[in-house]
């Protein structure tokens, strides 16, 4: 690598970005180095986004949660804004890497590095959040259920920078559960990830559903198909049998170093019928 | 390239090049506390304090630790080691020892923030270090220890 920069406003970084051949983008580096140390390659150019203060922060407006690319995971851990409005990404980034990973690793970077393991984009995708892009040509937001193109694919023009995420607030009586499974507690990756947002109605129906799993196939995977079968029915074991199943089919996952596919699919089945269980126990 | 760095309350200005980490810099300096392991994130070796948290050195490039109070174990807290190695040996908690200067900085910046701690949140500070000596139960019981030292020491000031 020749340069390191590391502007301290915006536009200086968006005109870094727009350059014919653009600098690679480091948030918190706890990804791109160990990718750097396994390949012993590294970028000519880093832009380091460190010293901007627009990507930091975590703001609220009405029911809208805005979250700075470059909060860290620490930072989502310890936010009661973050607690009360996403409790579930809370969770997940307390069970990103270890302390010493979530004090440095962030959450825009969690997104942007695109891998279908990441710990931080299920509770996103339960929560509705958007992402909001920058570049030289202006903003845009884009829904995080649309992110995803394909494996390590982002709707991310190469001239956008990730600036903030966008949280739709956890309307209160509204159960939001997020459940990781690693090889152990510290320094795993995921072999399933999942999130929920769930409610009931005053008639103990289930009135609005959001399921999303990583792990179990090329991105991040909404399992839209069952929220929409789960909408009007009561939360009773037999429907959380049935609901086991269809997540169980619907995710695609793999054989890998990590786990295995027959392994992967049964995992999801199980979470999703604890959540249905525990969803029954709001109505009491 | 020349950067300036905080290191144990001194300002030092070293030399470096954009591809170095933190974790190269500070060894070239002379801070051989901080041990060079995976470099990768996984082992806790290299583990500094940063404004009082623990990072690992080998995720950092040097110039993004500029403005910084950048904390290794040789910085010297007091006229006796501090109570957290004490504690460490005492328990007989070290044995080749790599593992030590980082788990040492991470149980520093726990105990700062949380003087009381309970067996999980230790264990949780513990989380980012591997020791292949130990079984780790030795470490938890010279933090706990050095929480009441520290709480001791505290109370007497």
């Amino acid at each position: 690598m020749k340069t390191f920069t590391a502007p301290e406003r915006l536009d200086e970084a968006l005109t870094l970005l727009g350059e014919a051949s653009p600098p690679t983008v480091l948030a918190g580096g706890t990804d791109l180095w160990p990718q750097w140390t396994a390949t012993k390659t590294k970028p000519t150019h880093v832009l380091s986004l460190h010293r901007l203060e627009e990507l930091r922060g975590i703001t609220r407006a009405g029911d809208i949660l805005r979250l700075g690319a470059c909060v860290t995971h620490s930072e989502l851990t310890r936010s009661p804004l973050v607690q009360a409005a996403c409790p579930a990404l809370a969770a997940a980034a307390a069970t990103v890497g270890a302390t010493q990973i979530q004090n440095r690793g962030t959450l825009g970077g969690n997104l942007a590095n695109g891998s279908p393991a990441a710990d931080l984009p299920p509770p996103l995708f339960t929560a509705n959040a958007e992402v909001e892009l920058h570049s030289r040509r202006g903003a845009r937001r884009v829904p995080i259920t649309r992110l995803y193109r394909g494996y390590r694919d982002l709707e991310r023009e190469r001239d956008e920078l990730l600036v903030a995420v966008h949280i739709p607030a956890l309307p209160s009586g509204a159960l939001e559960r997020f459940w990781k499974v690693g090889t152990r507690r510290a320094q795993a990756i995921s072999k399933v990830v999942g999130a929920c947002r769930l409610a009931l109605d005053e008639k103990g129906t289930i009135s609005h559903a959001a399921l999303a799993f990583g792990s179990v196939g090329p991105v991040t995977m909404a399992l839209d198909e069952l929220a929409s079968w789960l909408v009007g029915k009561e939360p009773t074991p037999e429907v959380g049998e049935k609901a086991a199943q269809l997540a169980s089919d619907a995710v695609q996952p793999m054989d890998d170093i990590r786990s295995t596919a027959d392994y992967r699919r049964h995992v999801v089945g199980r979470i999703v019928k604890a959540w249905i269980v525990e969803l029954a126990t709001l109505n009491r | 390239m020349k950067i300036r760095l905080q290191i144990n309350g001194n300002t030092r200005e070293l030399e470096t090049t954009p591809t170095r980490t933190l974790l190269d810099v500070l060894r070239d300096a002379g801070y051989y506390g901080v041990k060079r392991g995976c470099e990768e994130g996984t082992c806790g070796s290299c583990v500094v304090l940063m404004d009082g948290e623990p990072h690992m050195a080998c995720l950092i490039f040097a110039p993004a630790a500029v403005g910084k109070a950048i904390t290794t174990i040789e910085d010297p807290d007091g006229d006796r080691p501090h109570a957290i190695l004490r504690a460490l040996a005492d328990a007989g908690a070290v044995q080749c020892g790599y593992c030590i200067p980082g788990m040492a900085l991470s149980a520093k910046a726990l105990l700062d923030a949380t003087p009381d701690p309970n067996e999980e949140e230790i264990r949780g500070a513990m989380e980012g270090h591997l020791c292949r000596c130990t079984g780790y139960v030795k470490q938890v019981e010279a933090i706990k220890r050095a929480a009441e030292l520290m709480r001791e020491e505290a109370s007497h000031e």
